[in-house]
């Protein structure tokens, strides 16, 4: 048990010729290890003073040496804010053109304006990806509760105006005076009609869009949707976008189309919440997301610009 | 002597008790709990081996202390495993989301807890065992303070109970690397302080007229570390009684604080160390004299004076001032050779046993482990280049850029140490089978390969898709697209780590099996021609 015995340590100075690399040691041993006496490598050396040099000469060049109150600015003036602001100048300056025109005309100028448009729907699609895919997704394809935006099934209209409005003002957001209001009434809780009205009323609905229904209590529920329902989603279940009403005719459903779920909307409604964009978008992001939202398919066209074209 | 410590620890659970009962929150009502009954059973442990422990201490005066360092090998392995594992989970967790168990064990408590895991737990019982090693073999003294390395051990090792218990339970002041409250962070300085004391009084008693590199690695390791711990963690507390704190320092202040903190813990604990560690592991397992005793008194000092000041290019483009910025970037651009120089010192050791590799999978180990660190020391300098890193900040490549150092060089050359050690400790003629060293070496490489390949794929295309602006000048992908676009690199990335934790596992079995006294007959490698097994 050599190696447990402390205190067996060699001679001061044990110098000798390594055989391998004909080097000398430095004649210090520890516990059997040994140390030649090579020189630094050049390259490594010099390496090192280069690296040394480049960075004698980067902090002349840049903000380095810090002084009391502030630091050296670099004789080349450089500073990380004013690139930054001088980057987002240059490229508001590169955009400035289409940003002013975008801002001073109305929509349906800018849509029939190809290169106009072509900045407004990346502008749009690039703000969408920031503040409106945490709802509607990042292909804009919507999902429970939240609507999907490709589709030609519009809520509150889906002409560029409908839209921007819509944005603008936000769904039942309620700091914004011009938001958009609807409040479907809660027919069950609040005991306008009984389960079985509501029931009947359910197939009567499932009934306007083809879907499978239970015809003997569908006309009868033919009745209490056209006493109480049809007002706001129309006779045939069209829909009303002025009164944000949605279509109940077509096979797009907001929360889903199963019986179960239309009675649940019919006893006590939910109801939706987008926020209003105005005042915290500028103003022609929010006409850019207009103009991408109407541009990815579903968008309608208002009499004015059918006339146009 | 005996029946004084159990009083002391006997007065540490009542006063624990108390502290549980008054707390003015559940996580520190349960963490004196557990003080306190830690402390019971060490109370009870220490009356019952009182004559016991008196005889041990009687027989071996003279011979060095090695039974910390055998129970510091076991801790380093399954501390090891543990944070490997947990590194796999959390890893699988980016990749899936729903293995996410709210609330204990989502990924931002087990992100923290995989991180202390593998550099304190595993990373610094690894430190720990062979400094305590290497200074009584260098110095040729017995560790200075008798019981104290005890202490200092069982000390750590509660340290990392309480942190990890901590970060399940929601303790943190969300500093990285340095997570723990203020009451872990007190006892840490405790056991730390105890820690310097043990190596310098035994540096103090060597018998050897100089002191070898390896300790001088060693001790500015703990020297910087104490300084680093007790400075970034200086907070006041809430209450006496509750877990909450606040740091001192604010903002952007805090900050710089921080990562100063945190770069260094990368500098001195993660390189400082375990060059220590490689000084006298590598030339021991090649039996080869070290290359250049010049070169490791120059890189020693310029890598110490340098790397403290690399702190702020982790503050690249944020509020801190431009001139901090400079000073952290040039001081990592002249921290380039200084970092190779140790690569050289432990590469060109083995100048005229270069056959070994052939044979050898443990210097295999430790060659591997100097190449990783050479290359991570190259790729940090680089990356702290402002215009590289506008590119590689706040991606993958940064965790890729970690582990090729963590997994690469901390990880392999802790491997290397601990297969060299571990048949010394329990006096065995050899390890149970070098054959299964080889299994580890290649599952390790290949898991070290896919983590890091696939983090810089990753990690460059996250800064691509970042910053794609389009003709018309507005960005192309949100944040959710380069999320989805890193899908398959995180499985190879868990691949990696099912890898490298397969090749631990083997590892922990190799050296039970040597702890057993076993020998696996097996073909010698490399060295006879004969058909593979």
């Amino acid at each position: 048990m050599a190696e447990s015995t402390p205190g067996a340590a060699g001679a001061q100075d044990e110098r000798r010729i390594d055989e391998t690399t004909g080097v000398e040691t430095t004649g210090h041993v520890w516990d059997g290890i040994e140390e030649l006496n090579k020189p630094l490598p050049r390259w490594w050396l010099w390496t090192f003073y280069a690296t040394v040099i480049w960075s004698l000469g980067y902090v002349i060049a840049y903000p380095a040496w810090p002084l009391i109150n502030t630091a050296t600015e670099g004789v080349l003036g450089w500073n990380s804010r004013q690139a930054v602001a001088d980057d987002l100048a240059a490229a508001e300056a590169d955009r400035q053109t289409f940003i002013d025109q975008i801002r001073e005309l109305p929509l349906e100028e800018i849509r029939a304006d190809e290169a106009l448009m072509q900045v407004a729907f990346r502008g749009g699609q690039s703000a969408f990806k920031v503040n409106c895919v945490q709802c509607h997704g990042s292909g804009a394809e919507g999902s429970v509760g939240y609507p999907n935006l490709n589709d030609d099934a519009w809520i509150w209209g889906g002409t560029l105006e409908d839209i921007h409005t819509t944005i603008l003002h936000g769904i039942r957001h309620e700091p914004d005076p011009d938001t958009r209001l609807s409040d479907m009434l809660a027919f069950g809780r609040d005991e306008f009609l009984d389960a079985a009205q509501i029931s009947d009323t359910t197939q009567y609905v499932l009934s306007l869009s083809g879907a499978d229904h239970d015809a003997a209590a569908a006309s009868a529920g033919e009745m209490i949707y056209v006493e109480n329902c049809a007002a706001c989603h129309a006779e045939d279940g069209s829909g009303t976008p002025e009164l944000g009403a949605p279509a109940l005719n077509d096979a797009v459903w907001l929360y889903g189309g199963s019986a179960e779920i239309i009675e649940a909307q019919i006893y006590e409604p939910r109801h939706g919440v987008m926020p209003g964009w105005t005042g915290r978008l500028d103003p022609v992001v929010i006409k850019q997301l207009a103009l991408y939202v109407h541009a990815l398919g579903g968008g309608q066209m208002t009499s004015d610009a059918e006339t146009a074209n | 002597m005996a029946m004084a410590q159990a009083g002391i620890l006997l007065l540490i659970a009542v006063i624990a008790v108390l502290a549980s009962a008054k707390a003015h929150d559940a996580q520190f009502a349960i963490h004196m709990g557990l003080i306190a009954a830690i402390a019971m059973g060490a109370a009870i442990w220490r009356l019952r081996t009182m004559n016991v422990s008196a005889k041990a201490a009687a027989a071996a005066p003279t011979g060095y202390m090695d039974g910390v360092v055998r129970y510091g090998t076991v801790a380093t392995m399954f501390w090891g495993i543990a944070g490997f594992l947990v590194g796999v989970l959390i890893a699988l967790q980016l990749a899936f989301p729903d293995l996410n168990v709210e609330p204990y064990f989502n990924f931002n408590r087990l992100r923290p807890l995989h991180t202390s895991a593998v550099i304190f737990a595993f990373g610094g019982n690894a430190l720990l065992c062979t400094s305590f090693y290497v200074v009584q073999r260098t110095c040729g003294a017995r560790l200075f303070g008798g019981g104290l390395a005890w202490f200092v051990f069982w000390g750590y090792q509660l340290f990392i109970v309480l942190a990890a218990t901590g970060y399940l339970l929601g303790v943190t002041q969300s500093k990285e690397y340095a997570e723990p409250e203020w009451y872990i962070d007190l006892w840490l300085t405790i056991v730390w302080v105890a820690y310097l004391i043990v190596f310098l009084g035994t540096l103090v008693k060597r018998k050897e007229p100089h002191i070898y590199v390896a300790n001088w690695f060693f001790l500015s390791f703990i020297v910087t570390v104490a300084m680093l711990h007790v400075v970034n963690n200086l907070a006041v507390p809430v209450s006496f009684l509750g877990a909450k704190s606040y740091p001192i320092f604010a903002g952007v202040q805090d900050a710089l604080t921080q990562w100063w903190y945190g770069h260094n813990a990368v500098g001195f604990f993660l390189t400082a160390g375990f060059l220590g560690m490689m000084y006298y592991f590598v030339p021991k397992q090649v039996e080869r004299p070290v290359y250049s005793y010049r070169l490791s008194v120059v890189h020693f000092w310029s890598l110490i004076f340098l790397y403290i000041w690399a702190g702020p290019h982790h503050l690249h483009y944020t509020a801190l001032p431009d001139w901090a910025q400079t000073l952290g970037m040039v001081f990592s651009i002249m921290l380039w050779m200084p970092s190779w120089g140790g690569m050289i010192n432990g590469l060109m050791t083995l100048s005229g046993a270069w056959d070994k590799l052939r044979t050898d999978p443990v210097i295999r180990m430790m060659v591997l482990a100097i190449a990783f660190y050479g290359m991570s020391t190259f790729e940090g300098p680089m990356m702290s280049i402002k215009a590289v890193n506008s590119l590689s900040h706040y991606t993958d490549w940064t965790i890729g850029h970690v582990h090729s150092g963590a997994l690469g060089w901390v990880g392999m050359i802790s491997f290397g140490a601990i297969y060299y050690l571990v048949p010394k400790l329990w006096e065995r003629q050899r390890l149970y089978s070098l054959r299964l060293v080889n299994w580890h070496f290649w599952l390790a490489t290949i898991g070290i390969v896919l983590y890091a390949a696939s983090m810089w794929v990753s990690g460059i295309m996250q800064g691509l898709m970042w910053r794609e602006y389009n003709a018309e000048g507005f960005l192309v992908y949100s944040f959710a697209e380069s999320v989805a676009a890193m899908f398959p690199y995180y499985i190879i990335r868990a691949l990696g780590g099912v890898l490298y934790l397969a090749g631990a596992l083997i590892m922990a079995f190799n050296l039970y099996r040597t702890i057993r006294g076993d020998l696996r007959k097996e073909v010698p490698m490399g060295g006879v021609v004969q058909p593979a097994e």
